[in-house]
């Protein structure tokens, strides 16, 4: 199945019911999919919205009434809903957004690239908040986080970030969706009309300053948990490795490539792959500093997951980079000379 | 074991179906399977084409620089694809209506028509099932059967006799001298 498509699929069983989505490529097929399938399920939502900001809105609007809801973009279109997703954050309101990445800045191509992980990791928007962010390196991997990112939206009621690119979005592979786990969450935010109940309300906007930094530090206390229970990786190769790689998405895809035939070489190099972006894996990184002395960083951009990496180590090891930014996609081959001549320096 | 392949032709010739298809195929032996078609600005009538590649173990990129085989249906895909086929490699061309050899020494070249095949059947638009046959028969990296259970798997929905005339394109091209 397509990685967009895929996307679609994991979302409905895992009891999306709202979807409300702008066309752009290279993730149309996802927007396709939801209009073909969200009529299947009972009380399923498609909208093809006027603009991404109102796709955005009209996510928000359905995650206070209950709903798990997602939208999806590239690049252009997630810039666009940047306010959006800080109003997210800053009501805790649980959703799913999927960029599938395409070469920048600007309108740039329609390319596969990793431009957008400082806007991911960063928060986006206005505003001291973070967004949870997943990037799957593989088209199971997309159906398993899919599922997994409405888990952790309702679990810390978060926009959470599936982060790939217009390569995972359009590649097919074989896949298996997983029986999603029943939808765990507090009802004590919804809003649902007043009723004879006490009143609820959400919002934003709060003009008191020390209210305002009360919640502020309350929402830095929810990141301070997200970042001690969340952080995945994966290690590829490690054991005996002198020299490791640190890549995600397809980056980290081509760089198992690079490491098989850098073995065959006799060079011992390994991989970390970071799957949540944040939180990120830097503790991780930096015990691995304790054996190994130098690091390549390998992403589709001029050097953005670098820096996460330089901050991990904190001058504990050397440390590389190697990337392809545009949408241009590096080979395996490619990288392996790159590894072959940071091993000779 | 990995094997890329990469099919090119003009839209509306079946590139994309034949290699759906022949990802299908590895799909059903077990194999590991990616299948990437181009996209982009493309325009109706324009090229299209996808790679397809396939492993007994985990694939690093569903890209293919230096394809093994190369399967081209028109003359601009073959000047724009052949000299990126690895040395020792094949190309497939469909001598129907490309009149040009490659001009790599160092590759195979299987001229099938698929073209004119298909027409004897009495549908040109199976020439790509014509062209999948002889592929699988020459390259012997996926079973027959597993190429017709793909087949039926992506067209089930679909009316008895396209699955037939499909079918029966692919042994034509299969059975080929």
């Amino acid at each position: 199945m397509q990685g967009n498509r895929v996307i679609g699929e994991a979302a409905i069983r895992a009891g999306c019911r709202f979807y409300a989505g702008y066309p752009i490529t290279p993730q149309n097929e996802l927007t396709e999919y939801m209009a073909e399938h969200m009529r299947r399920v009972k009380g399923g939502v498609f909208i093809q919205a006027e603009s991404e900001l109102a796709a955005i809105n009209m996510v928000l609007g359905a995650s206070a009434a209950g709903a798990r809801a997602m939208t999806s973009s590239s690049s252009p279109g997630i810039s666009l809903k940047q306010e959006g997703i800080s109003s997210l954050a800053a009501d805790e309101l649980p959703a799913v957004i999927v960029n599938i990445m395409r070469g920048g800045p600007g309108l740039g191509n329609i390319l596969p690239s990793q431009g957008d992980y400082f806007q991911a990791t960063r928060g986006g928007g206005h505003g001291d908040y973070r967004t949870i962010v997943l990037a799957p390196a593989s088209v199971q991997e997309l159906a398993d986080l899919t599922m997994d990112a409405f888990d952790l939206a309702d679990r810390y009621r978060n926009p959470v970030l599936l982060l790939a690119d217009g390569m995972m979005g359009q590649m097919m592979e074989p896949v298996e969706f997983r029986t999603p786990s029943p939808r765990q969450y507090r009802e004590e935010y919804i809003l649902r009309g007043k009723g004879t109940g006490k009143s609820r309300f959400i919002r934003a906007l709060i003009l008191d300053a020390i209210r305002m930094e009360e919640h502020n530090w309350k929402l830095y206390r929810k990141y301070q948990v997200i970042a001690e229970e969340e952080v995945r990786f994966e290690t590829f190769w490690t054991d005996d490795a002198e020299i490791l790689i640190v890549a995600y998405g397809t980056a980290a895809r081509i760089a198992k490539g690079a490491i098989k035939r850098s073995r065959e070489m006799g060079i011992a190099v390994g991989l970390i792959r970071p799957i949540t972006l944040w939180p990120f894996p830097g503790e991780v990184i930096r015990r691995f500093a304790e054996e190994v002395g130098s690091f390549l960083v390998f992403e589709m951009n001029t050097g953005q997951m670098l820096e996460d990496v330089k901050l991990a180590l904190e001058g504990r090891a050397r440390v590389d980079f190697y990337g392809r930014p545009g949408g241009v996609i590096p080979t395996p081959a490619e990288l392996a000379k790159v590894i072959a001549y940071q091993v000779k320096r | 074991m990995l094997v890329k392949s990469i099919f090119a032709g003009f839209g509306g010739q079946g590139v994309l179906m034949m290699g759906y298809v022949f990802a299908h195929a590895a799909m059903n032996e077990g194999c590991y399977v990616t299948y990437l078609p181009s996209y982009g600005v493309e325009v109706r009538g324009g090229t299209a084409n996808c790679t397809v590649c396939i492993s007994d173990e985990e694939i690093a990129s569903p890209i293919a620089s230096e394809p093994d085989y190369l399967v081209v249906m028109n003359k601009p895909s073959l000047f724009t694809y052949q000299n990126r086929v690895s040395a020792g490699g094949a190309i497939f061309l469909n001598s129907s209506i490309i009149d040009n050899l490659p001009s790599r020494p160092d590759v195979r070249v299987h001229e099938i028509p698929a073209g004119a095949v298909a027409e004897s059947l009495g549908d040109l638009r199976v020439q790509n099932l014509v062209m999948l046959g002889a592929f699988v028969r020459r390259t012997d990296v996926l079973s027959p059967e597993a190429v017709l259970k793909g087949l039926r798997q992506i067209m089930g929905e679909r009316k008895k006799n396209v699955i037939e005339i499909n079918r029966r394109a692919f042994a034509a091209g299969y059975e080929l001298k």
